[in-house]
């Protein structure tokens, strides 16, 4: 017996797409398979560890506590669309690679979603705030500290560019 | 020659792709007509295996295949032995090793039973819950100390014992040496590390192409070419018919080393059986079992001592535990064994061990690699030392550090690299007192202390000094060759889990060949490009790869040398190697580009001198005589709620010595992520096991990585004492983090609280709020 | 971790989700955030065999504040939205002192009130914030409806009242009485994990400033919210001094019998209910204060 498809349309990074998705299938598992966007990474399945953050309509949740069928009608942003259109690392990704903010990069497209959203509503956080704001996303590499002092650099950059 | 690159903080190659999510990672690995496993796991510690019916899994519609043990026939056998015991007179050891599939008995909750490969993973653990296993239970063994006593379930049933391995160790007289002694404390303690928990797990993808007759494996692990050369020999395959890729992988640690894991052995045999590519993506409920820790140690330690507080001898009598099988051999108790010896001199040293069976999950080396356990030993005898003796903490430690003068250091036993335990070089006083003045020791204690005390304020203060033992043998490989684009490709066999290896190594090669360092291009972990190599693991990455790339890429820059020389037709010694190209000294009009060198290098048509070897290429090895010791020195402020027992780390300092340093910033991050598994260690992480060997807390909202508000920020410094044992000086730096820090905490804690003074004292990691709450409840508080 | 199939249909309508919900009863459930019900499905702890999505049912998302007598907010109301709500947090202190504490602000996004109280989770805020403020629970079905004190509501751990094919529709949280003061508190490993032990506690003092009522509801230190109130009542009729606060306190803590877990002893979980307790109130008294 074939499990019952779901037909859906959605838009991820501005671009539309099509699929017929079986109910169960997981935003992330989606994503990542069949849209082939594997910058969205999966550490956990339940919803602790923010490796599979995205942004939905612009709001950053766990791709693994969604299922695919739930997201039709909504715009998802990930990692793939936050270069330019040349490539150019925008200011967050320049501040990651300037202070060596990742180190094996598995958390790193999670974090990067969620201090979009974060530094878009607190364009001049607190170290303290922007902490709370990334604690919802494990790394086990870093220890943080680089994480913090890149998107510190990147909110300053981005006030600087539009005042 | 003047460096450009080595030694400065260079950003990183490899940051764009990870950047913008175009990094290969193992789940990123789709192949046409790919199949999906999953594993069916024991629910019980200890059991025989009666019966595993997987009839109804196999009618599931999308389930291609289901396996047992007995299915894998002949290719069923416990894995090799991966490390030796090392030459220790009187050593008992028994090694028993993991199997691909349990057969007969299942020795810890986890161990996979079956095996169901399907259209989708989602298909693949439907079918799980189809397979019916009948199982004999037997009682669980995790306690150490029941473990090894009369009565206790046996878990190899022909050892009759689960004891693994006894060791014993010594250098000098203890007992001399504690009949002279002013004092003698002894105490227990208890450290328990945790799990290396990466945000990626595990994976292996196996392609067994049956034309061509050629495996391919993508796989997370730290050690590619062993796995190679493991998986070809029970394969039945030749070496060259098996390549095993470790694409990008999301953190290592130590266990990503661990090789032939159930997993790894099975898949690619299934992939053969079936013909199709096949995936096993481990998810995080499996990680807590499936792939190993490192746990729990139980010393009874004494120490002898001067009364001026100098050293006069150490004994330790300690269990180990091993989990279920022992594949790993002793690393982690030799390490352990080893590094309480510290930075210190201690003249006797009499230590036992006793590595014990449990019905519990694999351990083998984590960050640290049980060197946490043995500073902790020592750390907490000093500061208890101190205490009886009056002296200050910091003090006692001064008093009992090697002194600069008195390297190479013998200490005599037996270290992991079976090479007598030597010091190569060290300058250890410089490194605490930088530590004690960037935390502003002297004014803590005596002017800022005593205010916050009157406030009612519980701040503390504590400092903890260690050595680690990094950059051992084998040996490392590297193949260095100027393309004849100009650009450089630098190839090794030791892998990367986001240690920067993209980067350093190529900042070696750049400064020798005169290129700038986003022109050579690294590839790691894959054995169809570099044959040979031991891997990743010991803080060794740097010391022995490094060594043997700067090695080969001294050979490419004489051989362009000479090659210039002989289109200039002018010596060597005239030239010089710049921007990707050569000129002769002093006309930079002249010059011959690298890529035009190349070319010349291996001509299409025409004769060469004999003996001439084609390109500009070289491949060297690096094998150490012996590893080289780092140290360095932690120090922190933390506040205590008195009440609550939560805590808030002020101030943390690291000082360290790695001996020369290629790049600053990315020793820096491994020193950063070193202090937050620390700090995990120390006051998060606890694997809660019931006494039925049930992981209790397998999920990440209850085994608690520390978030961005749990890890301080931290403050770094450095001296640099070179290594007289491989050219380029350098120690290893990779776990220096996360080894003091347990010791750190619980000194910490104990100034904090003015615990030695309520006669409280904490011999124990991890610790917790409630746990401090039940041990200074007793003082009628 | 995969979850086990299941069926899947989006309710357009309120009335369609009760039909639904009417027709398969247990064997569904409601997919509102799912921030506590897909985890459980990963984990193949739970498997219901029809998700009914009410994510459409807007008109279950709301705050309103119009009645003056009970802030009435919509089950599927997002945590986000009460966050950002400053008139509603102004109104809802314990709201805005236990929010901080739910999770992390990507589950804030998707999560929902309705969500939280039907999971019921013993350790979780919301559901002692509500029984704390004596909120009804508006509950609705196909057929009927009705309205269910909050103390009620919770009946075992992971269990509410809800019979089979009964959907929360809107809670209603009564207005704070003048000269009243509210602070949530919990004591937690980690920020946004589960409370080792979580307080609520509403003060309200007469004219002379003495206590004229306590409100002192726990989370995490019993099976359901465990409402302490009338174990504080030494502190009724006197001044809110440290000594009759930490009398308070004292009582409240023999009467708290936690189970204690993996994270905390019992002890400890005894402990910090008193330390919470006192803190909570003090804070509660020093923000009528200051409101006056």
């Amino acid at each position: 017996m074939q499990p019952e498809g779901h037909d859906i349309e959605l838009s991820v990074n501005g671009a539309p797409y099509r699929r017929t998705v079986e109910a169960r299938m997981l935003l992330s598992d989606f994503l990542r398979h069949e849209l082939t966007l594997a910058g969205t990474h999966v550490g956990c399945e339940h919803g602790v560890c923010g490796a599979c953050t995205i942004l939905l309509d612009g709001t950053p949740v766990r791709s693994c506590l969604m299922f695919a069928v739930q997201a039709g009608g909504h715009e998802l942003s990930t990692v793939e669309g936050l270069a330019g259109a040349s490539g150019e690392l925008n200011a967050l990704q320049q501040a990651m690679h300037e202070h060596h903010g990742l180190q094996c990069g598995y958390c790193t497209p999670g974090i990067l979603m969620t201090m979009t959203a974060f530094l878009k509503e607190n364009p001049d956080p607190s170290e303290l705030e922007l902490r709370e704001a990334l604690s919802g996303n494990l790394c086990r590499c870093t220890g943080y500290q680089n994480i913090v002092d890149a998107m510190l650099k990147a909110a300053e950059m981005m006030r600087v560019a539009a005042p | 020659m003047t460096t450009r690159f080595f030694g400065a903080p260079v950003k990183r190659n490899e940051d764009r792709k990870l950047l913008t999510g175009q990094a290969l990672f193992i789940d990123d690995v789709e192949l046409p007509n790919m199949l999906h496993a999953a594993f069916l796991r024991s629910q019980v510690a200890h059991a025989r295996i009666r019966r595993i019916d997987v009839s109804a899994a196999l009618k599931r519609p999308g389930v291609v295949a289901v396996y047992t043990a007995n299915d894998l026939g002949t290719y069923w056998q416990p894995g090799p032995l991966l490390v030796p015991p090392p030459p220790i007179p009187g050593i008992v050891f028994d090694v028993r090793t993991q199997v691909p599939l349990a057969k007969d008995k299942v020795r810890y909750a986890g161990e996979p039973l079956a095996v169901v490969v399907a259209e989708s993973r989602y298909i693949a653990e439907d079918a799980l819950d189809d397979i019916v296993v009948d199982l004999e239970t037997l009682p669980a063994v995790v306690d150490l100390e029941a473990a090894v006593s009369a009565g206790a379930a046996v878990i190899h049933d022909d050892l009759g014992s689960n004891v693994a391995s006894h060791v014993r160790q010594t250098k000098g007289d203890y007992r001399r040496a504690a009949a002279n002694a002013d004092i003698i404390l002894k105490r227990r303690f208890r450290y328990e590390h945790g799990i290396s928990s990466p945000i990626e797990t595990r994976g292996i993808v196996a392609q067994w192409n049956a034309r061509g007759q050629q495996m391919t494996i993508w796989d997370t692990t730290q050690a590619p070419v062993f796995v190679r050369n493991g998986l070809a020999a029970i394969l039945g395959l030749s070496e060259r018919q098996v390549r095993v890729i470790a694409p990008f992988i999301g953190g290592g640690f130590g266990p990503k080393i661990m090789i032939f894991y159930p997993e790894e052995v099975t898949l690619p045999w299934i992939s053969m059986r079936l013909n199709r590519p096949v995936k096993w993506i481990e998810d995080r409920l499996e990680h807590f079992v499936a792939t190993t820790h490192e746990r729990g140690q139980i010393h009874d330690a004494e120490i002898a001592l001067a009364r001026d507080g100098r050293i006069l001898g150490v004994r330790d009598v300690f269990l180990h535990d091993n989990g279920a099988y022992n594949p790993y051999g002793l690393t982690v108790p030799i390490n352990s064994q080893c590094t309480m010896l510290g930075p210190y001199v201690i003249p006797a040293y009499d230590s036992t061990f006793t590595s014990v069976f449990t019905t519990l999950p694999i351990v083998t080396p984590y960050r640290g690699a049980g060197r946490q356990h043995g500073v902790f030993v020592i750390e907490r005898l000093l500061d208890l030392a101190a205490h009886e003796l009056r002296i200050d903490p910091v003090e006692i430690r001064r008093r009992n550090l090697i002194p600069s003068d008195a390297f190479p250091f013998n200490n005599e036993i037996i270290y992991q690299d079976f090479a007598p335990l030597q010091y190569d070089s060290g300058n250890y006083e410089p490194v605490l007192d930088k530590a004690l003045a960037a935390i502003a020791y002297e004014k803590f204690v005596r002017e800022e202390q005593p205010k916050l005390r009157a406030e009612g304020r519980c701040v503390g203060i504590a400092v903890a000094c260690y050595v680690e033992g990094t950059g051992v043998g084998p040996y490392e490989g590297a193949k260095v060759q100027v393309q004849s684009n100009g650009r450089v490709s630098l190839v090794t066999g030791i892998g990367t889990q986001g240690q920067g290896h993209f980067t350093s190594f190529a900042q070696i090669v750049a400064d020798q060949l005169g290129v700038d360092v986003t022109e050579v291009d690294v590839v790691t972990g894959d054995t169809d490009q570099f044959y040979w190599g031991a891997g990743t693991f010991a803080s060794r990455g740097a010391v022995v790869a490094g060594n043997a790339i700067s090695a080969a890429s001294q050979v490419v820059r004489k051989k362009a040398l000479k090659l210039a020389s002989e289109v200039f037709e002018c010596s060597e010694d005239d030239l010089v190697i710049a921007d990707g190209k050569v000129s002769i000294t002093g006309i930079p009009g002249k010059f011959v580009s690298l890529s035009e060198l190349a070319q010349r290098a291996n001509p299409m048509r025409g004769a060469v001198k004999p003996g001439t070897e084609p390109g500009l290429e070289s491949t060297q090895y690096f094998g150490p005589p012996s590893g080289t010791t780092a140290n360095g020195v932690h120090a922190m402020v933390v506040e205590v709620d008195p009440e609550t027992f939560e805590l808030r780390i002020l101030k943390y300092v690291v000082v360290h010595d790695c001996g020369t340093v290629i790049n600053p910033m990315i020793l820096a991050g491994q020193i950063h992520g070193g202090v937050a598994q620390g700090i995990g260690n120390a006051f998060y992480e606890k694997l809660a096991f019931d006494d039925q060997g049930q992981l209790l807390n397998a999920s990440l909202a209850d085994y608690l990585l520390p978030t961005a508000l749990e890890i301080p920020r931290m403050e770094l410094g450095h001296t640099a004492t070179a290594s007289p044992l491989n050219p380029l000086g350098i120690k290893g730096a990779g776990e220096a983090g996360a080894i003091p820090v347990g010791a750190l905490f619980a000194q910490g804690i104990e100034n904090a609280l003015e615990l030695a003074r309520k006669g409280i004292e904490l011999l124990e990691i991890p610790l917790s709020p409630s746990r401090l709450y039940e041990l200074t409840r007793k003082d009628g508080k | 971790m995969k979850p086990a199939p299941f069926k899947y249909i989006a309710a357009s309508s309120l009335a369609e989700a009760l039909v639904l919900k009417a027709r398969y009863g247990e064997e569904a459930r409601f997919l509102a955030g799912g921030q506590s019900l897909i985890p459980a499905m990963n984990f193949r702890l739970a498997r219901p065999a029809v998700l009914i999505d009410i994510n459409g049912l807007t008109e279950l998302a709301s705050i309103d504040r119009s009645n003056a007598q009970a802030i009435r907010l919509g089950a599927l109301t997002r945590y986000r939205a009460m966050e950002k709500d400053a008139g509603f947090l102004g109104a809802c202190r314990l709201f805005a002192d236990a929010l901080p504490h739910i999770a992390h602000p990507q589950i804030r996004n998707r999560g929902t009130i309705g969500g939280n109280l039907c999971h019921a989770d013993p350790a979780s805020e919301l559901p002692a914030v509500a029984v704390a403020m004596q909120a009804r629970m508006h509950i609705k079905s196909s057929r009927d409806e009705r309205e269910l004190a909050a103390a009620d509501f919770f009946v075992a751990p992971l269990t509410t009242d809800l019979a089979a094919e009964e959907m929360l529709v809107e809670i209603a949280f009564p207005a704070a009485t003048p000269r009243s003061g509210a602070s949530f508190m919990e004591v937690a490993r980690r920020r946004g994990d589960f409370a080792l032990a979580g307080v609520a506690a509403v003060v309200s003092l007469d004219e002379e400033e003495r206590c004229a009522g306590i409100r002192l509801v726990f989370c995490g230190v019993g099976e359901t919210p465990l409402d302490a109130s009338t174990s504080a009542s030494s502190l009724i009729g006197q001044r809110c001094t440290d000594k009759a606060i930490a009398a308070a306190a004292a009582d409240v803590r023999r009467m708290v019998a936690p189970a204690g877990n993996i994270h905390a002893s019992a002890e400890y979980q005894r402990h910090i209910a008193e330390i919470l307790t006192r803190r909570a109130i003090a804070t509660a008294c020093d923000r009528v204060a200051h409101a006056a």
